[in-house]
């Protein structure tokens, strides 16, 4: 099986006229993947709903207009109205907004984290590994959702962006162990060795030689997470410990619109539909990202 | 083996341990129990708010340490401490967890072996159509909160009972109170309850485990050790479950403890939303109440529940695999 991974990028490389580069081929074993093209053209799409959206409406999210009251969609407002006469347009759109917000930072801020936490404790191994080792297995115990619950309240009434900072601090633990276990391999190589007896400090080598070299893995994990963050920043804020009220996420939407949504499916349906679809995209993305950077996963099962 | 199973376990406590404790910081020092009584009308004398506080361990005027260590005595000997609506900690838990305890089980244990039945399927017939249309369906399931999916499968069951004319999913509580009859129609009544929550913490845990187990089992199949047990004359049936199955499963039991969180989680939002009094609608009332005591306690059984999964997950690893035991 082995040799079969090996062959297949030399096979790829003789048919093709010029050589490619690894990012080439990259590029193009991603755009060959359907599901992740289409997961591409809807991120991006919920892009451009969420942020050039808002200008094709008159309404804005935070107004009210009292002459619409839980009217259906229309013309004047195109996903209706909610009970006390907000745009539910131009609300999902901001709650779309706030969500992919939250997501991505969230994802970029514990992918990094556990980029450091995982190269340091495979690299310099012994009592670093086992003490971060263990912080990893103690947040992994309690579940994310419920300490973030619980320390809601310190962010209440404060911004957002503390909310952003918890998710992050509890979502990175699996990835840094990912990061760790390739870590073990990657010092062994000559070339983080040399580094090493050159006098290399463990602070570059970690920096200028680990991260570069499991890039790809915290590429896809960093997409991936960005999934996982939505859904747990929509969880919270569903129950009422995430985003606060004025301001709204998709979560809250859902929240808000669940109670009648029966009669008036307009208050909960758009913003359900935004929140699975960028989801889907998003995982979509990552799917084709790991085939992208590692064809091995697949053409090894395919023969 | 033995001492195998003996060295986890002293991890395992010690890690319940350490969790539980992080849970009763973190709860003690973010939640706010005097607010309860602040800004009544007619206003409590702050005096009358600190004997009561007092009473309760869950006075902020006195030290974390202080009251960490009046908690670890009174959890030592078996007593998690009172709510603020002066309950036992101990009844409450003892009235809800089974509630919890039966939906997490049977979601648990259903998710898993269905999930790893599809993922064995969808591997060995890979893109074949099972295997297409169920990728999908697993992508879409994995793409959408509990929440969502718990209120979606809410509605689905209301609008088919209203077209179906009688009440066949019932969305609300784990049985219907008043109702009078044999054993078997009280047995089928909670079953009717029982459906629709399950079904929706279970839906994600068969996604879940389908990707990672077809994963695995692909990797499997196309396996050396797999192809010499066929040249040796095994049916292929023989050897996909005999050699197969055995080697892909093991990953899984690593994913088994992760989940489990994962669906504690799940538990959390499938009580609330069909009104079910277990453990995860408590953590919800608890957190909005300020409830120290309440919220350690449910801190406590997860921390519990999780490593017990862990646990057993490591057992499991140990038994499938000889290599394990010998660390």
């Amino acid at each position: 099986m082995s040799i079969l991974v090996l062959e297949i990028p030399s096979i790829e490389e003789s048919t093709s006229t010029e050589r490619l580069s690894r990012s080439q081929l990259v590029r193009r074993r991603f755009f060959r993947h359907k599901l992740a093209v289409f997961g591409l053209i809807t991120l991006g799409l919920m892009f451009v709903l969420a942020f050039i959206g808002p200008y094709f409406s008159k309404h804005k999210w935070d107004e009210l207009d009292f002459f619409y009251l839980l009217q259906p969609p229309s013309r004047e407002h195109y996903f209706g109205t909610t009970q006390i006469g907000g745009d539910v347009y131009a609300l999902t759109l901001h709650g779309l907004q706030k969500s992919l917000i939250i997501g991505l930072l969230v994802a970029v801020f514990s992918t990094g984290l556990a980029a450091m936490v995982g190269a340091f404790a495979g690299y310099l191994s012994g009592r670093t590994d086992r003490v971060l080792m263990w912080l990893v297995d103690l947040l992994l115990v309690l579940p994310a959702f419920l300490i973030i619950a619980i320390l809601s309240p310190l962010y209440r009434g404060k911004t957002w962006l503390v909310f952003v900072v918890l998710l992050a601090a509890f979502g990175w633990m699996i990835t840094a162990r990912i990061i760790r276990g390739m870590t073990f391999s990657l010092r062994e190589r000559d070339f983080i060795r040399a580094a090493r007896y050159m006098g290399v400090p463990t602070r570059r080598i970690v920096f200028h030689h680990l991260i570069p070299n499991v890039a790809s893995i915290l590429i896809i994990d960093a997409t991936l997470n960005v999934g996982g963050a939505i859904l747990t920043e929509t969880s919270l804020s569903f129950l009422g410990f995430g985003v606060q009220p004025p301001d709204v996420s998709l979560g809250t939407l859902i929240a808000e619109g669940t109670s009648s949504a029966l009669t008036y499916p307009w208050l909960f349906s758009f913003a359900g539909a935004a929140l699975i679809l960028t989801v889907l995209s998003v995982s979509f993305i990552g799917d084709g990202l790991r085939d992208a950077f590692d064809p091995g996963s697949i053409k090894s099962a395919k023969k | 083996m033995l001492t195998f199973i003996y060295k986890r376990f002293l991890n395992l406590v010690m890690l319940v341990v350490l969790a539980s404790s992080m849970g009763y910081f973190l709860a003690a020092s973010a939640l706010d129990p005097r607010a309860n009584f602040e800004g009544r009308n007619p206003p409590i004398p702050e005096s009358t708010i600190d004997h009561k506080l007092d009473a309760l361990n869950m006075n902020t005027k006195t030290p974390i340490l202080e009251r960490y260590v009046t908690w670890v005595k009174d959890v030592v000997h078996g007593d998690l401490g009172t709510t603020l609506s002066e309950n036992s900690v101990n009844d409450e838990i003892s009235r809800r967890i089974w509630v919890s305890l039966r939906l997490l089980l049977i979601g648990s244990i259903l998710g898993s072996i269905l999930g790893v039945l599809a993922g064995v399927f969808s591997a060995v017939r890979q893109y074949k159509f099972f295997d297409r249309s169920f990728g999908i369906i697993s992508f879409v399931l994995l793409s959408t909160p509990v929440f969502l999916l718990a209120i979606l499968l809410k509605f689905g069951a209301i609008n088919l009972n209203s077209r179906i004319g009688t009440t066949f999913f019932y969305t609300v509580g784990e049985y219907t109170p008043e109702l009078s009859g044999g054993t078997w129609s009280l047995f089928v009544n909670r079953l009717q309850h029982l459906i629709l929550p399950t079904l929706s913490i279970t839906l994600g845990g068969v996604a879940f485990y389908s990707r990672y187990q077809r994963n695995a089992m692909l990797d499997v199949l196309s396996s050396d050790h797999l192809r010499t047990a066929r040249a040796k004359g095994l049916t292929k049936r023989q050897a996909l479950f005999k050699h197969g199955l055995r080697v892909a499963i093991l990953p899984m039991t690593t994913f088994f403890a992760y989940s489990f969180g994962l669906l504690i989680t799940g538990a959390v939002f499938t009580e609330t939303i069909f009104g079910w009094n277990g453990m995860g609608q408590w953590f919800i009332i608890s957190v909005q109440a300020n409830d120290v005591n309440a919220v350690s306690a449910i801190v406590l059984f997860s921390a519990v529940l999780v490593l017990m999964s862990g646990f057993i997950a490591d057992v499991a690893t140990a038994a499938l695999d000889p290599r394990v035991r010998l660390r």
